[in-house]
């Protein structure tokens, strides 16, 4: 064997990447532009950063996740900035916590934008070639061969081959044997890995159908416009400098003719007719899904997205499909604005082989595999914000390892990226993940507008952030302390006639004593803008700066609370188990949380807390063994 | 970690009947089958478990006692571990005999609390159980045992997982409605929260309030002698400790400041508190003690007032009197060994609480005085039965935090917050009473859990 691949072998390379989608990028830029030699595999040069499914990057929680990306040095963020045809900040009528920034993609030209980023990229490689075998020698990885039997070497491969490991793709009754898009599925690695005694598991997920512009009646549907003032995804880009034309999408909503045409088709989806063997998102369901989990209600909203500038297709988000073509067409007839739509690309609902991310440490190594690292769908995630912040993670790692330097481990208090990572290594996941501000405890922390102020000083550290950004983050730093600062010393006396009239004029109470700037900026009715009349001392400061001083003072009894509940947590994160703790030498540990705890070997127990099946009482089992242990071995010293 | 074997006697050293030695452990089926011969001639470890058998302990060939044996195998037992218990015959000295038995075959005399330790550990109990058995053990008084009992049986528990139950709800319901805006409306939320969160506030603040009755029963009654100066009180004091505390002197004013002592009276509790006389002073050392006398008076559960028969009345005791009216109280009207200058008739006549003639010189009235105070206990306001009580300091300022994490959550919906800051304060409130039940595990618990259960080196 070893000397068919001494005759075709490459050397040369530290990493292989394999999959060139939004993992895949992150990943290869990361390593890369660390210094490392990378390649990159992709079954198609055509689908670099493919966007398969919703023409939109960010949204709920997955905006914060781009900004975390940023901040770290990724790319996603600066791709979406140059491709956006339209932006808009969510859920602004709520907490600035879950203010989430969405912008729709131009696809074709985000794919084309970031393929010219990879191809300009110094020590980065791309080649079309579909791996099939990842050799190690022991419990460690020494390179790939791909399909024409040629091998390379190198001292990390990161998998990130997201849903095209034995791909499948369902309409009805009609099964194709496709990747994405009739793209060429990925046959031969899973075998491999099921080889090396990787565990996998099958998920699907689905697409709704595009249709022709040309043929929707947009007078039935409610306008959706862009933001006037768009905010950059990117810390490194100024909202001037991005601004431009903006395309509209529209609002339209299913009846209950179309829960009847669906309802009396049911038979024929193959996942209610049990043709699906993967298990898909509860919380990206298809519309067969939410017509028969919601039952009682009469609507869903649709919302119809261009795909890119130069194209006449519209994306019909809410209604993905794996219903048969005829049943599809007849379904989204009902829909106003759709009576007459002609379909380009039918629904469909994709299978494809992923792993059990338990099987990986925090880092994204592979706990039994050395030097292999993988990210995105393959380990279990949907969506390409939870794919891009894994690769770029399993980038930055497998690169750490080879410098000999310290692994990036975010944890659940500092990031949506640590969170989304934490959940995926630790807990049971049965569905493809998605994020949601709900899984994130200490969100009031973790905003999308304070990404920088809480990872650049990491992406600096690891290296990809550089030295001239991180001055400026430290500069907006001290602004907005100063700032704070200033207004919670900044006294109001109750005579002033201005500061009466302004009160008056937002209906806040008037002053019975004298106050600061802070404790007025806390009043519901108030904010750090509305009382630059009244603080004639206030310097000019970016409005960046200024968000900070105005949100920090606003919800500082908030923060602080939160603040307190991380400081427990990070307590229980910082009780490390040694990795030669011996569960069996503790008895009075339940047997099923022996078993999970061997099988997981948590690294600390706080993560040994969020394992499925470990419950309090076996945590304060194993922090009594500790500290007995502890104990003990100090009075050995003494 | 735990893997040896010990024994204890469970049952108390009193002259009882029935004593119970109790063997937990990896090894106490082999140990009571040195020591046990039972009656049908098998060993222990061929019974079913969870049978009870007649037999006898033996130390060799000396017969030691005729016992009952209860065989229990793991899992299914208080500890979690093979358990035996020999019902043997009452008395400390056999019961002491088969324990020493039990040590000399390989078991190691269990210490305080190390059974319920076992338990815990093994999960058979949640904290808020294993404390209440951490009480049971440390309990002074029957009163108190009985309390811990109806906490063990999870009074307290079954409250707490309602209400933490109710909060973990709103948590989801707040945090659905934020993911999935098209299908879950907030709309109108805030009202309904707050009547929610204004009801489990209640909750809270009677389980709070509950708290001190608790204490009452574990901690004995707060009790406060009054009397102007030199009615006797200091003596009385000394009399009820059987030593000599308080310096008593025949100078008025000796007792500047207040001392505490914990008497039981007849299984009753009593945390009794000395006190300066009560009269107008220009002495600046004594007029804080009045004033501290005045202030622990205030707080106290019960009143002991001392009255001097062989003196007339003066300002400082009808001061005492219309301050005792709407409160617990005892009269004694000391000094029946002297000529009675005031009468008991007198005394009747200006207040409605008992008056009992008593000398503390020779002891007269001291039976009717612990007669007077365990009737006013039983039937008085301070039932333990009623109400979860709250026996512990922990719990209590669990359930305070709780509720200061509550009332916040009614700030926010009052200042008109977004809804996702609701549930900050309430994730707090839920972990807080998770604390009680072990099921939030924090560093301060562990730290707990080793100073209760003194797991030295």
């Amino acid at each position: 064997m070893q000397d068919r691949y001494d005759i075709m072998s490459e050397s040369g390379y530290d990493i292989a990447v394999i999959g060139a989608g939004h993992a895949g990028c992150e990943a290869a830029l990361a390593s890369a532009r660390l210094g490392l030699e990378t390649i990159l595999f992709t079954v198609s040069m055509e689908n670099v950063a493919l966007m398969p499914c919703n023409p939109n990057i960010g949204g709920s929680s997955k905006g914060h996740i781009v900004r975390e990306i940023d901040a770290l040095g990724g790319e996603m963020g600066k791709n979406i900035d140059k491709t956006y045809i339209q932006s808009k900040m969510l859920n602004l009528s709520k907490g600035p916590a879950v203010h989430s920034l969405r912008a729709q993609a131009d696809k074709a030209m985000y794919s084309r934008q970031m393929r010219m980023t990879l191809e300009n990229t110094e020590h980065l490689t791309l080649k079309q070639a579909e791996v099939t075998e990842i050799v190690t020698a022991g419990d460690e990885v020494t390179g790939v061969i791909i399909g024409t039997g040629i091998k390379y070497n190198c001292k990390a491969v990161i998998i990130c081959s997201g849903t095209y490991l034995r791909a499948r793709c369902l309409c009805g009754e009609s099964i194709t044997y496709t990747g994405p898009n009739g793209l060429m599925a990925a046959n031969h690695l899973s075998d491999c890995l099921k080889s090396m005694g990787i565990r996998m598991y099958r998920f699907k997920t689905g697409t709704p159908a595009r249709m022709d512009k040309r043929t929707i009646d947009f007078d039935k549907m409610e306008e959706q416009k862009g933001d006037e003032k768009v905010r950059p995804f990117s810390f490194s880009n100024n909202p001037e400098d991005i601004a431009r034309e903006q395309v509209s999408c529209w609002l339209t909503y299913t009846n209950e003719e179309t829960h009847r045409v669906i309802k009396e088709n049911l038979h024929r989806s193959p996942l209610y007719a049990g043709v699906i063997e993967g298990v898909g998102p509860r919380y990206c369901p298809s519309i067969e899904d939410k017509v028969v989990r919601f039952a009682d209600r009469k609507r869903h909203q649709v919302f119809i997205e261009p795909e890119g500038e130069y194209t006449n297709e519209m994306y019909v988000g809410g209604m993905s499909s794996s219903l048969p073509e005829d049943v599809q067409l007849k379904m989204y007839h009902t829909v106003p604005g759709l009576e007459h739509a002609k379909i380009v690309r039918n629904a469909y609902a994709i299978e494809y082989d992923c792993i059990d991310a338990r099987q990986l440490n925090p880092t994204l190594e592979f706990k039994k595999i050395k030097g292999l690292f993988s990210a995105g769908q393959f380990n279990g995630s949907s969506g390409y914000e939870e794919a891009a912040g894994q690769g770029l993670v399993a980038g930055i790692n497998a690169s750490m390892k080879i410098l000999g330097r310290e692994m990036l481990v975010l944890d659940r208090s500092e990031s949506y990226i640590g969170v989304l990572i934490d959940d995926l290594v630790t807990k049971e996941n049965k569905e493809p993940y998605r994020m949601m501000t709900s899984r994130a405890e200490y969100r009031l922390l973790l905003r999308q507008d304070n990404a920088d102020l809480r990872l650049m000083e990491k992406g600096h550290q690891v290296g990809l952030i550089r030295h001239r950004q991180y001055e400026k983050l430290m500069e907006k730093e001290s602004l907005i302390s100063q700032e704070i600062e200033r207004a919670e010393h900044t006294n109001i006396g109750t005579s002033d006639e201005k500061v009466k009239e302004l009160l008056a004029a937002y209906g806040t109470q008037e002053l019975k004593s004298g106050t600061t700037i802070a404790e007025l900026i806390r009043r519901p009715e108030l904010d750090y803008e509305k009382l630059e009349p009244i603080d004639p001392e206030r310097p000019h400061l970016p409005w960046d700066v200024k968000e900070q001083v105005n949100i920090n003072i606003k919800y500082d009894g908030y923060i602080r609370r939160q603040k307190k509940q991380v400081e427990q947590f990070k307590k229980m994160e910082e009780k490390k188990i040694p990795e030669t703790i011996c569960y069996d030498e503790i008895p009075s540990l339940r047997l099923e949380a022996r078993q999970k705890l061997k099988e997981f070997s948590p690294i600390s127990i706080g993560q040994a807390s969020r394992i499925s099946g470990v419950t309090p009482a076996d945590i304060a089992v194993l922090l009594v063994y500790l500290e007995a242990k502890r104990r003990m071995e100090d009075h050995r010293y003494e | 970690m735990e893997t040896d074997t010990i024994a204890a006697i469970a049952t108390g050293l009193s002259n009882s009947a029935i004593s119970i030695v109790r063997i937990s452990g990896r090894d106490s089926i082999k140990i009571a089958d040195s020591i046990v011969f039972l009656g049908d001639g098998k060993s222990l470890d061929q019974c079913k478990t969870h049978t009870v058998h007649h037999g006898w302990i033996c130390d060799g060939k000396e017969i030691i006692d005729e016992v009952l044996i209860v065989f229990m195998k793991a899992p299914h037992t208080y500890t979690g571990e093979d358990t035996i218990e020999i019902n043997c015959h009452g008395g400390s000295f056999v019961t002491a005999r088969i324990l020493e038995t039990a040590v000399k075959y390989g078991a190691r005399p269990a210490q305080p609390g190390e059974f319920t330790k076992r338990a815990f550990l093994n999960g058979k109990m949640d904290l808020s159980q294993a404390e209440a058995v951490g009480d049971l053990i440390s309990s002074k008084n029957e009163l108190a045992l009985k309390n811990s009992i109806r906490q063990l049986k999870g009074s307290l528990k079954g409250s707490i997982i309602k209400i933490r139950e109710e909060i973990l709800y709103e948590i989801a319901f707040i945090e659905s409605a934020l993911d999935d805006p098209e299908h879950i409306s907030l709309e109108g939320y805030p009202e309904r929260l707050d009547a929610i969160v204004k009801r489990l506030c209640a909750c809270l603040e009677k389980m709070i309030d509950t708290f001190h009755e608790g204490k009452l029963v574990k901690e004995g009654i707060q009790t406060v002698i009054l009397g102007r100066p030199n009615a006797g009180k200091s003596s009385l004091m000394n009399m009820l400790l059987g030593e000599e505390r308080a310096i008593v002197t025949d100078i008025e004013g000796t007792t500047r400041d207040t001392l505490e002592a914990q008497i039981n009276l007849r299984g009753i509790l009593l945390n009794i508190v000395d006190t300066a006389g009560i009269r107008k002073t220009e002495d600046f050392v004594e007029k804080i003690g009045v004033s501290r006398a005045m202030k622990s008076a205030e707080q106290a559960d019960l009143i002991i007032y001392v009255a001097d028969s062989s003196r007339e009345p003066d300002a400082g005791d009808e001061e005492i009197l219309s301050f005792i009216k709407d409160k617990q109280a005892v009269v004694l009207l000391n000094k029946s060994d002297l000529r009675p200058v005031y009468t008991e008739e007198e005394l009747r006549q200006k207040t409605s609480h008992p008056v009992i003639s008593f000398s503390v010189k020779d002891g007269t009235g001291i039976d009717r005085l612990e007669t007077e105070l365990e009737s006013m206990f039983f039937l008085g306001k301070i039932q333990p039965d009623q109400e979860v009580l709250i026996t512990n300091i922990r719990h209590k300022k669990e359930l305070k935090e709780a509720l200061a994490s509550l009332h916040r959550v009614k700030k926010s919906i009052a200042d008109h917050m977004p809804e996702d800051f609701y549930s900050i304060d309430l994730t707090d409130a839920y972990e807080h009473l998770g604390f009680i039940l072990g099921e939030s595990i924090g560093e301060d618990l562990v730290n707990e859990i080793f100073s209760k259960f003194c797991m030295g080196k």
